[in-house]
């Protein structure tokens, strides 16, 4: 071979070296490269979402990001799923001034695209009630809202058309409050709540036929991975918070709510349909669930939980007096607490991520500057990516937390009295 | 100021239809999970539980079993070797017992014997000595007949008869 000669088998080797050199280079390009296509992507897909979802259609106002994230994290009657493509949902409304069997209004939301339909409209994704029933609307020009968010008008050929929200549980204190109609509809915190029902049973009902079916033997996959979930949840949070004696009857209750709220976060991180909900950052939910909670410990509180609420034994009778109060206070306090926890954490995480995005816009201004963009796409991507890992861990610590709290209150309600009665009645 | 309240913050606004829902939705599977799945789950699980500490409790005694009937077995074995022990001890006395028996047998048999054996040498003796006093007596009484008879003779003839007599008697 010609090569082997010492003259020539000096230059090959450098050759050989420059192309090992060459293929480093190359893989380093190839890396950067599909970084910098990924930015790419991801810039030209949120400045699609932007354009169609950010303030008005064509109406040219500014990017308002403070608008764009309220309105992703809000609760609403269709699903977008990309583009101009919506989900229809099914929307049933109650209008009981309207009077009894005729105040119902059950439609798909689809009714909606084109107008009012019988004195409802869709407005940012939101059925809402014309302040006049009886008016018609073909087309929507602009939403204004007034000082407080707390009415919103809509503008149709230079007329102005008050608009009134559902009626919400808040007690007016965060401008909603009881108005002239009830919206029961599916919307699409509803429909992800149904999925993740879904979800949860498919997994949970395969998992108990496998203990059926493989009964006296060894768990294997999708069994064996619920059943690590399933002991941690008993043994770290049912067993030492409940109690020996009782936590078998509260297992399925603990269980329902972790799983139930982790499948809900979770599908709240997936940014696409049919996931994208805030579900558990929504006050509603978590107030259900702070409800249900609060229900289930009082039902279950025992004469020795009672008497520590409201007549609190061996302590001095003044005391008791100022005891009494907070103690009372405290048993709402503890479903409050998980009610704001959990939709706080949530919410925040949304938004977070969603004004991250939103830098893309903010530093594109609006499309015009593409440098910008890029810019604000590079940061946007990298710190979103950054979030999403923290709210991952956030979706399984709230989960955690919530069925914790939970358990430990119903621990504290189930709990049979001690020490202090001893206490008590040697000192009598 | 109408950008800045463009933002309607309605996550805060808990809506009626929505905490229906939701209370609807969560005790579904509350109810349903909770008789269909988390409890069977936990019925099997406790069941296996129970089961695996039945084993080992069950393992557990085996084994003290089996080390109660080990103990046994070299107790008996230990008995056992005490046994051959004195067993062999005995065999052991009996044999040097027997050989000593035997030797004293034997050593009084050879006396036995040799002292027969002197008191037949001794007969035997005597016997010879009967036989040879008797065949002298009976030579000297042939020679005295034939003195007796040649002397009738002549006396040197006698002498010389006699002499020649005494030459044949050799006391073999």
């Amino acid at each position: 071979m010609a090569f082997k000669t010492p003259l020539l088998s000096v230059p090959l080797q450098s050759i050989l070296e420059n192309l090992q050199n060459q293929y480093i280079v190359n893989k380093l390009h190839k890396s950067v490269l599909s970084l910098i296509l990924l930015f790419v992507v991801a810039f030209f897909s949120f400045s699609n979402v932007a354009y169609a979802e950010g303030g008005d259609h064509n109406s040219g106002k500014p990017y308002d990001p403070v608008a764009t994230a309220m309105h992703h994290i809000a609760d609403a009657n269709e699903i977008h799923v990309f583009g101009d493509i919506h989900l229809p949902l099914p929307v049933i409304l109650y209008a009981p001034g309207e009077g009894v069997g005729s105040g119902w209004t059950i439609c798909s939301s689809s009714k909606f695209h084109h107008g009012s339909y019988n004195g409802y409209i869709m407005d940012h994704g939101r059925v809402k009630r014309l302040q006049d029933p009886a008016m018609t609307i073909e087309h929507i020009d602009s939403t204004t809202y007034n000082d407080d968010a707390k009415m919103a008008y809509v503008w149709s050929h230079d007329k102005k058309y008050q608009l009134e929200a559902a009626s919400t549980a808040d007690g007016g204190i965060f401008g909603g409050g009881i108005t002239s109609f009830y919206d029961f509809s599916i919307t699409k915190n509803v429909f992800t709540m149904l999925l993740a029902t879904f979800i949860l049973c498919l997994v949970f009902l395969s998992t108990a036929r496998a203990y059926k079916k493989r009964e006296g033997k060894a768990p294997k996959g999708l069994q064996s991975l619920m059943e690590t979930l399933f002991l941690f949840i008993r043994d770290n949070v049912s067993r030492p918070m409940i109690g020996e004696k009782h936590y078998e009857r509260f297992q399925p209750f603990i269980m329902s709510l972790f799983f139930f709220i982790l499948v809900c976060n979770l599908m709240g991180l997936i940014p696409f349909f049919p996931g994208s909900a805030n579900v558990t950052g929504n006050l509603g939910v978590t107030m259900a669930l702070a409800i249900i909670t609060f229900i289930v410990v009082s039902i279950n509180g025992n004469k020795h939980y009672w008497e520590h609420i409201l007549w609190m034994p061996g302590i001095p009778a003044w005391v008791k007096i100022i005891l009494t109060p907070v103690e009372i206070m405290g048993m709402f306090i503890k479903p409050f607490s998980l009610m704001i926890r959990l939709f706080a954490n949530i919410t925040a995480g949304h938004i977070i991520i969603l004004s991250l995005v939103g830098l893309i816009f903010v530093f594109g201004e609006n499309g015009q500057n593409m440098g910008g963009a890029f810019g604000g796409g590079v940061i946007g991507v990298m710190f979103t990516m950054f979030m999403n890992i923290i709210e991952l861990i956030v979706s399984f610590i709230q989960a955690f937390i919530f069925a914790t709290l939970t358990a430990s209150y119903i621990g504290a309600a189930v709990e049979e009295g001690h020490d202090h009665d001893h206490a008590e009645a040697e000192h009598h | 100021m109408d950008f800045l309240f463009l933002a309607d913050f309605s996550v805060v606004k808990p809506g009626i239809g929505l905490l229906f829902w939701t209370s609807i939705i969560f005790l579904f599977v509350w109810f349903f999970l909770g008789r269909m799945a988390f409890g069977p789950i936990q019925k099997a699980l406790k069941d296996r539980e129970n089961t695996i500490q039945d084993s080992l409790d069950e393992a557990k005694q085996a084994r003290e079993e089996m080390s109660k009937l080990k103990a046994e077995n070299e107790s008996i074995l230990a008995q056992a070797r005490e046994e051959r022990a004195a067993i062999l001890k005995e065999a052991k006395d009996a044999k040097d017992s027997m050989i000593n028996e035997a030797k004293v047998k034997a050593k009084e048999e050879a006396q036995k014997i040799v002292a027969s054996a002197k008191v037949e040498i001794e007969n035997q003796k005597n016997a010879a000595m009967m036989e040879v006093k008797n065949k002298a007596g009976m030579m000297a009484l042939g020679i005295a007949e034939k003195i007796i008879k040649k002397q009738l003779i002549g006396d040197g003839e006698q002498e010389k008869f006699a002499n020649s007599l005494v030459d044949e008697i050799k006391l073999n």
